[in-house]
């Protein structure tokens, strides 16, 4: 029996590239370019790894978002995914987290699974959130900021590292994990496997094909909105301390005034 | 459409691949392994898992399926952030695996190619001698075949071997005089020498002006058996087989150069408009803009020259000329280009920290290795007809 497993990705403008804001205060997907979120990269990387240690697994990218988001279904797809979905629809402008985990866990039904990996947030929005939300739609356990992961035996095990302690949790599937990117370095994709992907199926839908009412995505539908956006202040000058003798308390007390220990 | 400029879909993701790979892998590390004159392991391990090694081969023998075109865009990807790799590359593929996916028979190609490909074993070409380089006709070193025996007894040494001494050096191939005509010319072969035969001996490595982080060796062959069977390809054709090599080789150097030449656009493009003089950017002169457009014209039309060659090899044409031209147009703008980026970078382009000197360092060799600059035009006026 093949595992089925869906890594949920975004596209996500370039963080390197100047971002800009439109009149709505969406960004201006125009005037920069996009690429598969690097956080999600590492949920492919694992998916990978966990489809390697299978004895038949099947792995399906899906992502949600404008025309160009193809290009983060064929870096995951030459990166070693056996096929994608694509959700487009112009009803999807100013989605926010809400109505794209409503998106997402429609489509992840309709393609079938068993294990579902996404990142721990994405690099644009960062939110962080809708690994739990899907989880929540979807009905299943979630596990979630691994940095280490593992399917055997229909569980799901992996390791959580927090600041205190290291957790080693576990589900059984089907269940959703988000991974960390401290997960492992992901691969880049060869020459054999961008070709491949070329040939590699990509399923398109839109709104009316997963049955969702339009009202329930988009700006109109979000639960949150974005009231303003401005760029950020320039920095302003440090506090240089001289060190005669008394540096190290006056930087205790910097850092106690400043509420950061 | 007469002509189509663009690349295609699938070579614009490799190229845009190995810039990443480049940009976040490679530049970080690659400055402290070129001061200590090391072989950079890690980052050649990453290459062959990513399959640069196996980019111009056929998946049978473990290859990526693609052609001399792909190699030379991850090439020039590469030596645009470093010239050292982007040689262990095209030495590894073009001199290494090349002559024995060309022609070796199908056991040798199964044998050797899929560790070749993979990037776990490095292979190398042994041509130029002490003696001999431009005139490779002329080489000493000798093979004789021991019939009782079944084997090979090479004598001689060989120059400037790149990538013959690495912990992963698996296989040099080397040229030999296995026999005279009846009018006395020698008759070269190239025959396979694993590494680690008794009587090859690899010296230390070489002390460079530029390409530190890559592996250059001289080499010696004293009664040094191998078997019969290691015999590459026809008895006696050596020199037409590398040759051959020679002149894809010489597309390959083409588009490294190409890199170096954009490299040196990149980063001084970014010193100029950060690097303040006499109140602003230095950028907004124009003697430093004016420095920059030539460089950019030089690199760009070094590009179309590779791939002008690349493209004509790639469908089977004939591109003996268009390879020698983009050869020596590309060596020689790079080291142009290098020479501009390090006065733009003023003091701080002859300091080691700063890529540019690594540059300048590393495009003197471009004008020699593969065929020098004179070797080229030797080539080019030949191509016009000219003789004597």
């Amino acid at each position: 029996m093949s595992l089925r497993i869906v890594v949920a990705v975004k596209y996500v403008p370039d963080a390197t590239g100047d971002r800009h804001f439109a009149d709505d205060l969406t960004t201006d997907r125009d005037a920069v370019d996009g690429l598969l979120s690097e956080l999600d990269e590492y949920a492919v990387e694992q998916a990978l790894q966990i489809a390697e240690a299978a004895d038949d697994a099947e792995i399906t990218v899906l992502t949600v978002g404008p025309a160009d988001a193809k290009d983060a279904l064929r870096k995951a797809l030459s990166m070693g995914a056996d096929k994608a979905v694509h959700v487009e629809d112009d009803a999807l402008h100013g989605t926010d987290v809400m109505g794209t985990s409503l998106v997402l866990a429609k489509a992840i039904e309709h393609a079938g699974f068993d294990l579902v990996v996404t990142g721990m947030a994405s690099t644009d929005g960062t939110a962080g959130v809708v690994p739990a939300l899907l989880a929540e739609r979807l009905g299943i356990p979630q596990v979630t900021l691994l940095s280490e992961v593992a399917v055997s035996g229909g569980k799901v095990t992996g390791r959580r590292d927090g600041d205190a302690a290291s957790e080693q949790v576990e589900a059984s599937l089907p269940a959703l994990v988000s991974v960390t990117d401290q997960s492992g370095e992901a691969r880049y994709p060869s020459f054999k496997g961008i070709m491949a992907a070329k040939k590699k199926p990509v399923e398109a839908l839109d709104l009316s094909d997963l049955g969702i009412d339009a009202a329930d995505v988009g700006l109109a539908g979000a639960w949150t909105a974005v009231q303003e956006a401005a760029a950020r202040p320039a920095r302003s000058a440090g506090t240089i301390v001289k060190d005669e003798g008394e540096g190290g308390k006056q930087l205790a007390a910097f850092l106690a005034e400043h509420k950061f220990i | 459409m007469p002509i189509d400029h663009r690349l295609s879909e699938e070579y614009e993701a490799l190229r845009a691949t190995v810039a990443e790979f480049a940009r976040d892998v490679i530049a970080p590390k690659i400055g402290g392994f070129y001061e200590q004159e090391e072989f950079p392991y890690e980052i050649v391990r990453e290459m062959g898992r990513m399959g640069l090694f196996g980019l111009p081969f056929p998946e049978e023998y473990g290859g990526m399926g693609g052609d001399y075109f792909a190699l030379c865009i991850a090439l020039e990807e590469l030596a645009r952030v470093d010239s050292s790799v982007a040689i262990t590359l095209e030495a590894g593929v073009s001199l290494g695996a090349m002559p024995v996916f060309r022609f070796g028979t199908e056991e040798q190609k199964r044998e050797w190619l899929p560790r070749l490909c993979s990037g776990e074993m490095l292979g190398a070409f042994g041509l130029t001698e002490p003696d001999c380089g431009s005139d490779a006709g002329g080489t000493r070193t000798t093979a004789r075949l021991d019939e009782a025996a079944g084997q090979w007894v090479i004598n001689g040494t060989k120059s400037f071997i790149t990538n013959s001494g690495t912990d992963i050096t698996g296989l040099v191939t080397v040229t030999a005089v296995t026999g005279r005509t009846d009018d006395g010319r020698p008759l070269i072969s190239s025959i396979m020498v694993p590494s680690g035969t008794p009587g090859f001996t690899v010296s230390k490595k070489y002390s460079k002006v530029g390409w530190n982080a890559s592996d250059t060796r001289e080499l010696s062959f004293t009664d040094c058996r191998v078997p019969a069977a290691n015999l590459l390809g026809e008895m006696g054709r050596g020199y037409a087989q590398f040759l051959r090599i020679l002149d894809e080789g010489r597309i390959a150097i083409a588009a490294l150069a190409t890199g170096l030449a954009q490299g040196c656009v990149d980063e001084s493009l970014e010193y100029a408009r950060s690097r303040e003089a006499f109140g602003r950017p230095i950028g907004a002169n124009q003697a430093i803009q004016f420095k920059l457009a030539d460089m950019e014209m030089r690199a760009h039309t070094s590009r179309l020259t590779w791939r002008d060659a690349a493209s004509r090899l790639v469908h089977g044409e004939p591109f003996k000329k268009e390879a020698a031209v983009a050869k020596l147009y590309s060596s020689e703008i790079a080291v142009t280009n290098a020479r501009e980026a390090t006065q733009i970078h003023g003091g701080y382009g002859f300091m080691n920290e700063y890529p540019v000197a690594r540059m300048w360092r590393d495009a003197k060799i471009l004008e020699i290795g593969e065929g020098t600059s004179e070797v080229q035009r030797m080539l080019i006026a030949r191509e016009l007809g000219l003789t004597g």
